[in-house]
């Protein structure tokens, strides 16, 4: 069996003004058949204005089983938030 | 921790509601599970796309052309979101096709059947699609991410192969009496195959429990099927064409129609290969395959190439 082909994220931004969100993923050999590829799979009906394509290998990702460790310390800090903040009723705009 | 503690701690995620994501611990026969499931529901779309590929070039119309090759095309792109998905649990692309060429792995029986006049083309979108997004509507709420959210991508561009199909048999019903016949006929022909789709009946499924419990699948194989006949049997009421099933029948008790017993013998016959196009399925894919292989070879040694060259051209 030959090599196969490296496999590709693909982001797509769907309009202008927002961002470039994941839609997927495919086989091409270089970025430029991986954009060629991307725009028949995953744009056929519209559905972006701009890809983005990124070698799969390339991204690091974090470790679910380490996640209490990662987002946990954030539940109790509800001073990041603007309602921890008692106003008084008189005072708007703010 | 116990394989046994794990195994409930996923239990209750799933009870939970929760979604499960590539990288997150699951037990391995869910994993395995979705391999199977989901592979075999991209070599379905792949294989799916020879009975129509068949028409495309014998197409009434140019407005028929079009449409029937933009759905070909989806189904091709349905397809790779699927792979894809699968990847997602560890095995390779390479390994998928494997399965496939040499039958190892499964794909829907629907499409071992051959596709005889171009009313088969209405049939083909009306029903089988029909059936496909029932059960596909079920799946955008599966427990596994990747495949759930391609589920959620092909509904969205199904419905579309659903209506073409039904307008082609609508076409057909409205016309001369000989083309209405050309409609009857398909519709005979694939109506109880259509039903055979939603797999062997729930007290003969090996799968159903488990699946339901890891929320693999939502509802019942039977449930499905019903939900299909009640859906299908009204639709073919506008069409004035007659469901050829001397058992059917109103169910006022139930809310839902009888249906007569389905030939589960001649399911179980095309699943073990013995359909009428299995071989030429098959054949037509291990084609594709070997004569594409210069071309995957040599798109690979030009990428080496480019990409040697830049380095080259950055080294000096």
């Amino acid at each position: 069996m030959s090599k196969e082909w490296p496999i590709w994220e693909v982001f797509i931004r769907s309009k202008n003004g927002l961002d470039h969100r994941h839609v997927g993923s495919l086989h091409a050999t270089d970025s430029t058949m991986a954009l060629e590829n991307a725009r028949d799979v995953y744009t056929r009906r519209q559905e972006g204005v701009s890809i983005w394509v990124v070698e799969s290998i390339n991204i690091a990702a974090s470790n679910p089983d380490n996640s209490d460790a990662l987002f946990d310390p954030a539940i109790d800090k509800a001073y990041r938030h603007p309602t921890f903040y008692k106003m008084p009723k008189e005072v708007k705009h703010i | 921790m116990k394989d046994i503690e794990m195994d409930q701690l996923f239990q209750d995620r799933i009870d939970r509601g929760e979604v499960i994501e590539p990288r997150d611990w699951m037990p391995e026969k869910y994993r395995k599970t979705h391999i199977r499931q989901i592979s075999q529901h991209a070599h379905s779309e792949i294989v799916g796309m020879l009975p129509e590929g068949n028409w495309i070039t014998r197409a009434p119309t140019l407005r028929r052309k079009v449409a029937l090759l933009a759905k070909v095309q989806d189904e091709a792109g349905h397809g790779l979101y699927l792979y894809s998905a699968a990847e997602t649990l560890g095995i390779s692309r390479d390994e998928l096709f494997h399965q496939l060429h040499t039958g190892k792995a499964k794909y829907s029986s629907i499409f071992n059947y051959p596709t005889l006049s171009w009313a088969d083309m209405g049939a083909i979108g009306w029903l089988v699609d029909g059936a496909a997004i029932i059960n596909q509507v079920m799946l955008t709420r599966t427990s596994y991410g990747p495949y759930a959210r391609a589920m959620v991508k092909i509904c969205k561009e199904e419905s579309f192969h659903q209506r073409q199909g039904f307008e082609i048999m609508m076409i057909l019903c409205n016309g001369t009496e000989v083309q209405k016949q050309m409609a009857q006929d398909a519709f005979n022909r694939w109506w109880w195959p259509s039903l055979m789709m939603f797999g062997p009946p729930d007290a003969e499924s090996t799968h159903t429990e488990q699946s339901m419990k890891w929320k693999i699948k939502l509802k019942t194989n039977d449930e499905l099927r019903q939900q299909m006949v009640d859906i299908t049997v009204e639709q073919a009421k506008v069409l004035g064409l007659t469901v050829p099933d001397p058992d059917l029948k109103w169910n006022e008790e139930r809310g839902h129609y009888d249906f007569g017993k389905i030939d589960w013998d001649e399911f179980w016959q095309v699943v073990k290969g013995y359909g009428p196009c299995n071989k030429e399925r098959i054949n037509a894919r291990n084609k594709a395959w070997d004569e594409g292989a210069w071309v995957r070879e040599a798109a690979i040694v030009y990428a080496d190439k480019q990409a040697a060259a830049k380095d080259l051209s950055i080294a000096v």
